[in-house]
């Protein structure tokens, strides 16, 4: 059965021609391509690829039926378990979870789980099927704040099993982080979010846009007034870090949230919108990690020079060697072992460059990378127009601070145990929220096991 | 069987009301223009109106392209379920939401967003008998007017300043006499009240023995900055609104950000009221210029077709 094949590759979009357009960056599997890499799969007995998926898709199943041409069972195998399967299989960091317990990438290379998942959701959105057959509703109500990832994937779970479910996003449209932070060109917005969104409203899940919990309603509010039985909060990790050197609110120094709100959620590359952005000749993009590479590349797209400075080396760079290596093959350059430590401005108040110090590793840290240490001496000035400042998110507090008796740590995160139940009753919380910014999957996972969490305790009650 | 008729007819009633409700969301009811440029507009927002407070803000997308636009809750009800926002045309977006009528519709109306005045949260008999001066610049009167509205319902005696460009510009004029004590009014030119600055209205009346144990101000960004400085002289504790560039205004994105007392603060999230003694307003003037070059190339039209 199996083909014992390299791995297929995926075609991708010229790297000069993609600088300069927001279309897709990768194209994905055709049918024949998707039927031969699926043959790769040797069916382990003991999968790790599913034990490492954090929503537990039924890998080697659906896997088979691709190799069999069976793709509409292949999706309903998927549907089962992950309501984004199309935006996983773009955004996943699969590296480090299902591939990476792949067994044949132990000697070779991986089958590429994510790429056949992402042609088995678009296939199956493309001839219109649809695993959405509403559940009879139990009439118990249940309010989740937050259309990202994790209350995208509680609300699925929970419409399922017939609860009625109400979505509260602040935003004026939905997905959160998909729709605000993911680049078009990783992740097209029309085509692949909002259909997928589309799917989850389709079990009878609604989505209210333009409510500010905390604000606007309290959860509070929600419990006593409207009746919502439980509340699942998915807000997320919205805060934008700043380092705190001098020069920071210089005209020309934005957050890369800003950054790329103005770009994929506010369309400002697109000139219908009346969204403006500001990047200037050049661009330089603070930090390593994906948000970071999407800033970059986005800045590129809009017709800057882009630089990124990273504090420690290509090694320990956070974000996907995917992201990296489609970031270097598009024109951006690194500087490695560099820190920023002044914006430098003219004298009307604009960015004109950004003062750095060149860094070499020392002793690991407690998170085991090498602590960068700064070379005395070694100041020197990049020149920029623009300073996209991608240092990490921490969750928005207005939550924590305007419901009693839900408490959180001093990172701002909410406290749960491991099911996602909070501090306060009938409240539960997951993904970027609690652990402060992480991936889509991992949000999707927690708002699964929340899911089950909300069940078994409105059984209870 | 009556008892399960009438609730299923109320039922059925409460259904209609939900989709009317729906419906009618962030429809314009009511649209009055104050002068030929400034609009006052009462937007259908019934969550909003329920728990909108003095001193906050909303977002108003106008249509799918739009930008978010943060405007000043000038008033709501929350009976009728709306909220008011004056809108003064100085840009494309503005005459945007100008350029709609009664019965059109906000795509979007989010809110409200901020802090709320400080003194909501004093207590009744620490407001009464308070002495307030507010300063109010141009389209500021509009935001100021609920503050006082609430202030003077407490039974604080409120003096109000309103300053304008010239008579033509001049909103809530008698709305704010019927809760103020004492209004005074001066324009550039001199059309209407007296000729002058607010800060010349100030220094006069403190001149005359007046005394205040607060202070607000709001209204252009170099406006408060004078009168901040006219005010320090007095020492009189003083609040500015300010109003800064922001895009989702729940304390993402960061653009709103000002220095407050030597601290980087969100506007959005932490203001938008300041001490008004601690905030920076020569960086939060140049801030707010970031995308005016940005914008004036996107709005000029060549007419001799160069970018055609």
């Amino acid at each position: 059965m199996r083909n014992n094949i390299p791995r297929v590759p995926v075609r991708e979009q010229d790297p000069k021609v993609r600088a300069t357009n927001f279309e897709e960056v990768c194209y994905g599997y055709d049918a024949h391509e998707a039927q031969l890499e699926a043959s790769r799969c040797i069916q382990c007995k003991k999968p790790g690829c599913v034990s490492q998926c954090p929503v537990n898709i039924k890998i080697p199943a659906f896997i088979m039926e691709v190799a069999s041409g069976n793709f509409e069972n292949a999706a309903r195998i998927i549907a089962e378990d992950s309501s984004l399967p199309a935006v996983c299989g773009r955004v996943c960091p699969q590296e480090s979870q299902c591939e990476g317990k792949c067994i044949l990438g132990v000697k070779g290379e991986p089958v590429a789980i994510g790429k056949l998942e992402r042609f088995v959701a678009d296939w199956s959105r493309e001839h219109g099927l649809k695993f959405t057959e509403k559940a009879v509703s139990n009439g118990i109500k249940v309010a989740i704040v937050g259309s990202g990832p994790s209350g995208l994937a509680c609300a699925t779970d929970l419409a399922k099993l017939g609860y009625e479910v109400t979505i509260f996003e602040v935003l004026h449209c939905a997905g959160g982080v998909l729709q605000y932070g993911i680049p078009e060109f990783r992740l097209p917005k029309e085509r692949v979010v909002k259909a997928e969104i589309e799917n989850v409203k389709a079990l009878g899940v609604k989505i209210e846009t333009n409510v500010v919990v905390g604000r606007t309603v309290t959860i509070n509010d929600l419990m006593e007034k409207e009746n919502f039985k439980a509340v699942f909060i998915g807000s997320g990790a919205g805060l934008p870090k700043f380092m705190g050197i001098p020069g920071e609110n210089l005209n020309g120094v934005v957050s890369a949230n800003e950054f790329l709100t103005r770009s994929n959620l506010m369309k400002a590359y697109d000139r219908d919108y009346d969204t403006p952005i500001y990047v200037g000749k050049k661009v330089v993009v603070v930090g390593g990690g994906n948000v970071a590479m999407d800033a970059a590349r986005t800045a590129l797209r809009l017709g800057a020079q882009v630089t990124i400075v990273y504090r420690r080396t290509e090694a320990e760079l956070p974000a996907r060697v995917e992201e990296v290596h489609h970031a270097k093959q598009e024109g951006i350059k690194f500087k490695f072992l560099t820190n920023p430590i002044e914006v430098i401005g003219t004298e009307k108040g604009w960015v004109r460059g950004l003062r750095c110090v060149q860094m070499e590793l020392g002793e690991p840290d407690e998170s085991g990378r090498r602590r960068p240490i700064v070379i005395h001496g070694s100041e020197f000035d990049i020149e920029t127009d623009v300073v996209v400042m991608s240092l990490g998110t921490s969750p928005n507090p207005l939550i924590s601070l305007t419901t009693i008796g839900l408490e959180s740590n001093k990172w701002g995160g909410i406290i749960t145990d491991d099911n996602g139940t909070t501090t306060k009753k009938g409240v539960f919380a997951g993904g970027d929220a609690v652990t402060g910014a992480a991936t889509v999957i991992l949000a999707m996972g927690a708002g699964r096991k929340a899911a089950a969490a909300i069940d078994k305790y409105l059984k209870g009650l | 069987m009556r008892l399960l008729k009438i609730s299923r007819e109320k039922a059925i009633l409460f259904h209609h009301l939900m989709i009317y409700k729906l419906f009618d969301m962030y429809k314009i009811v009511k649209k009055e223009l104050l002068t030929p440029i400034i609009c006052l507009m009462e937007v259908q927002a019934s969550r909003l109106a329920d728990s909108a407070q003095p001193g906050q803000f909303l977002i108003v997308r106008v249509n799918d392209k739009s930008e978010r636009i943060p405007l000043t809750i000038c008033d709501f009800d929350r009976k009728k379920g709306t909220v008011t926002i004056v809108t003064q045309i100085v840009g494309a977006s503005s005459l945007k939401i100008c350029n709609l009528n009664e019965g059109d519709s906000f795509v979007d109306v989010v809110g409200p967003l901020g802090q709320a005045s400080e003194f909501i949260h004093s207590t009744d008999a620490e407001i009464k008998g308070k002495k307030f001066l507010f300063v109010a610049g141009g389209l500021g009167t509009a935001p100021v007017y609920p503050q006082v509205k609430y202030l003077h319902s407490k039974g604080a005696s409120i003096d109000v300043i309103i300053g304008s460009k010239n008579v033509d510009m001049l909103i809530f004029e008698e709305q704010m006499k019927a809760v103020c004590d004492n209004l005074f009014i001066c324009t550039d030119d001199g059309s209407k009240g007296e000729k002058g600055l607010v800060t010349d209205v100030i220094k006069k009346l403190i001149s005359q023995g007046k005394k205040y144990d607060q202070a607000v101000a709001i209204g252009p960004m170099i406006m408060m900055k004078f009168v901040t400085l006219t005010m320090k002289d007095f020492g009189i504790p003083l609040i500015v609104s300010l109003n800064t560039l922001m895009v989702d205004g729940t304390g993402m994105c960061g653009a709103c950000r000002v220095t407050v007392g030597g601290k980087m603060k969100f506007a959005c999230v932490d203001g938008p009221e300041f001490d008004a003694y601690q905030v920076d307003f020569d960086e939060a003037m140049r801030r707010q210029t970031i995308y005016k070059d940005v914008e004036m190339e996107a709005a000029h039209k060549c007419r001799i077709g160069l970018n055609s």
